[in-house]
């Protein structure tokens, strides 16, 4: 993990809530599909959490979707603004586990980190399945992306206004090898209960640090205590437990 | 002795900055962006005799300049701290580190104690008798005199090391908690921990916290912190560690005129990580302007 300045080369909407923030700056930190940023804002005294959506050489880029006040003010940002972001955190997605027909799923604004992990997956010769859930057509962001990097996309939304009529569970193809899953933790725990064989599905949570120090985002694990920030945000299948 | 350096219950500092507990870990999260002995010392994770999961979600909520958390000291127990933490901190940070320790009760401050105080890494004990966010937990104990003093002389019966009672602020007179735990036999007091705070989420209309209500740190709560640490110096001959929204090296000068010995820093090693560093740094030029030559002559230097 690396703390450095980077500089707003591009930010957009995608929708009418979701966001595509391009950033200038030094990404060697990045070092697996899966791992996020934070973002101090000037006015704000904590960092905002976001997924790394892509990472080349020198060019970050990020999707978020306006939350709250905080996500708000990134909404207003321009070319030009440099960003104290901490990069490299979290521990990303295992490629090595994919198999040859790796199956992702997202869900609403955690389709973002499926990016990098589709083009890596796509770059070592797998034959990647991609499932997008959204509410409603106006949501869908990014279907054509993922498409562009040669997976199968099948798109479901939730009130039927766009493809499967339904989440992401009533899409899910029969064949594949391993799954990895992001987005709101009712879709996790629907994934994790109707999904066959094993995954790793990342999860969201409300931070402090983002990197390890305050015990703000703990989760109880099959082995214990974890953090989502340092020890997640991806967890192994067999290691989850949910909350009662 | 550095123009940095200050003496910390005739222990001596390299500087007065020292990383306040439940915001540093056991160290070596930190040791990942810069080389931690810098640091004056740190303050490890709160320590229970027992491991704890500590609360429900969300733990965290933001507010003007600063947070709250209801973490509810999550912590391994004070058999995984000795036999995994302190090895593993051993081979980032090569000071004398300050061993944090809460408790239910007073004989179970006086066994986690014990048990550090043993321990060749520790230099200091910080006995955190104000942690606001456990229920029937450490808040009794620095809410009333008689029970904070209670816990100091559990604890000192069965150590060496220098006992410094860290103080909540969630009080009326902290001056006369602060005189007891000193008549007790304290060594040194540190404060202001946490102030007891709440948010409401607008939209589903309850609080943000799932414990209800958090500790307020951050900016937001320095004022206050100088403002206790002013009067608690006041009162005691033994040294006082200020800490509560220190974010700067101009803070640290500031909260040592107020009365501080050494100063923490909490919330700020959140949002940055590297804060304590470069507080460390800047401090030199800082006192330059200030026509400070030695650290050390300022405390309590606020005082007429």
């Amino acid at each position: 993990m690396r703390q450095g300045t980077f500089t707003v080369t591009e930010n957009v909407p995608l929708t009418g809530t979701v966001y595509r923030l391009r950033l200038a700056g030094d990404t060697s930190a990045v070092t697996a599909p899966g791992q996020f940023a934070n973002i101090a804002l000037p006015g704000f005294y904590l960092r905002r959490p976001i997924s790394v959506c892509d990472a080349e050489p020198g060019l970050l880029t990020l999707i978020y979707k306006t939350v709250g006040r905080g996500t708000e003010a990134m909404a207003a940002m321009t070319p030009g603004e440099p960003l104290d972001i901490l990069t490299g955190l979290g521990n990303g997605f295992d490629t090595a586990l994919a198999g040859e027909r790796p199956l992702l799923l997202g869900g609403g604004i955690g389709s973002a980190p499926l990016v990098l992990l589709a083009k890596r997956l796509r770059a070592a010769g797998k034959a990647v399945s991609v499932v997008l859930g959204f509410n409603t057509k106006d949501e869908i962001f990014y279907e054509d992306e993922f498409r562009a990097l040669g997976c199968a996309v099948t798109v479901a939304t939730a009130d039927g206004s766009c493809g499967v009529p339904g989440f992401v569970t009533d899409a899910l193809p029969e064949n594949y090898s391993f799954y990895y899953a992001c987005g709101p933790e009712p879709m996790l725990r629907a994934v994790y209960d109707k999904a066959a064989g094993d995954g790793q599905l990342s999860f969201e949570a409300r931070m402090g640090c983002g990197f390890g120090a305050c015990m703000g985002c703990t989760r109880q694990t099959t082995a214990g205590p974890k953090r989502v920030c340092k020890d997640g945000p991806v967890f192994r299948k067999g290691e989850i437990l949910w909350d009662a | 002795m550095g123009r940095l350096s200050v003496s910390l219950c005739g222990m001596e500092l390299d500087n007065p900055v020292i990383p306040a507990s439940g915001t540093f870990g056991y160290g070596y999260e930190f040791a990942e962006y810069y080389d931690i002995n810098c640091l004056g010392t740190f303050s490890f994770k709160g320590t229970t005799r027992e491991p704890r999961f500590g609360n429900p979600q969300p733990r965290i909520a933001e507010s003007a300049r600063g947070m709250l958390n209801a973490v509810g000291l999550q912590n391994p127990g004070v058999e995984a701290v000795i036999g995994e933490e302190l090895p593993r901190l051993k081979k980032v940070f090569h000071k004398p580190v300050m061993a944090n320790v809460s408790g239910f009760s007073a004989e179970e401050y006086a066994y986690t104690c014990e048990k550090l105080d043993a321990q060749p890494q520790v230099g200091w004990l910080e006995v955190n008798i104000s942690c606001p966010n456990v229920h029937g937990g450490g808040m009794s104990f620095g809410t009333d005199p008689a029970a904070a003093a209670s816990v100091v002389r559990a604890v000192k019966a069965v150590t060496k090391k220098p006992v410094i009672m860290k103080l909540t602020p969630n009080v009326t007179d902290i001056v006369s908690v602060a005189k007891a735990c000193e008549d007790a036999g304290a060594d040194g007091l540190s404060l202001i921990n946490t102030v007891q705070a709440m948010r409401i989420d607008l939209k589903t209309r309850r609080p943000l916290l799932a414990n209800g209500t958090g500790g307020l740190s951050g900016p937001a709560v320095f004022p206050l912190a100088v403002r206790m640490v002013y009067q608690v110096y006041e009162a005691v001959s033994v040294p006082v560690v200020g800490l509560g929204g220190v974010s700067s090296a101009e803070d640290v000068i500031e909260m040592m005129l107020a009365g501080a010995t050494a100063v923490e820093v909490g919330a700020a090693n959140l949002r940055d990580p590297c804060a304590c560093r470069d507080i460390i740094a800047a401090l030199p030029a800082a006192m330059d302007k200030y026509g400070i030559k030695n650290l050390r002559d300022i405390i309590g230097g606020a005082h007429g």
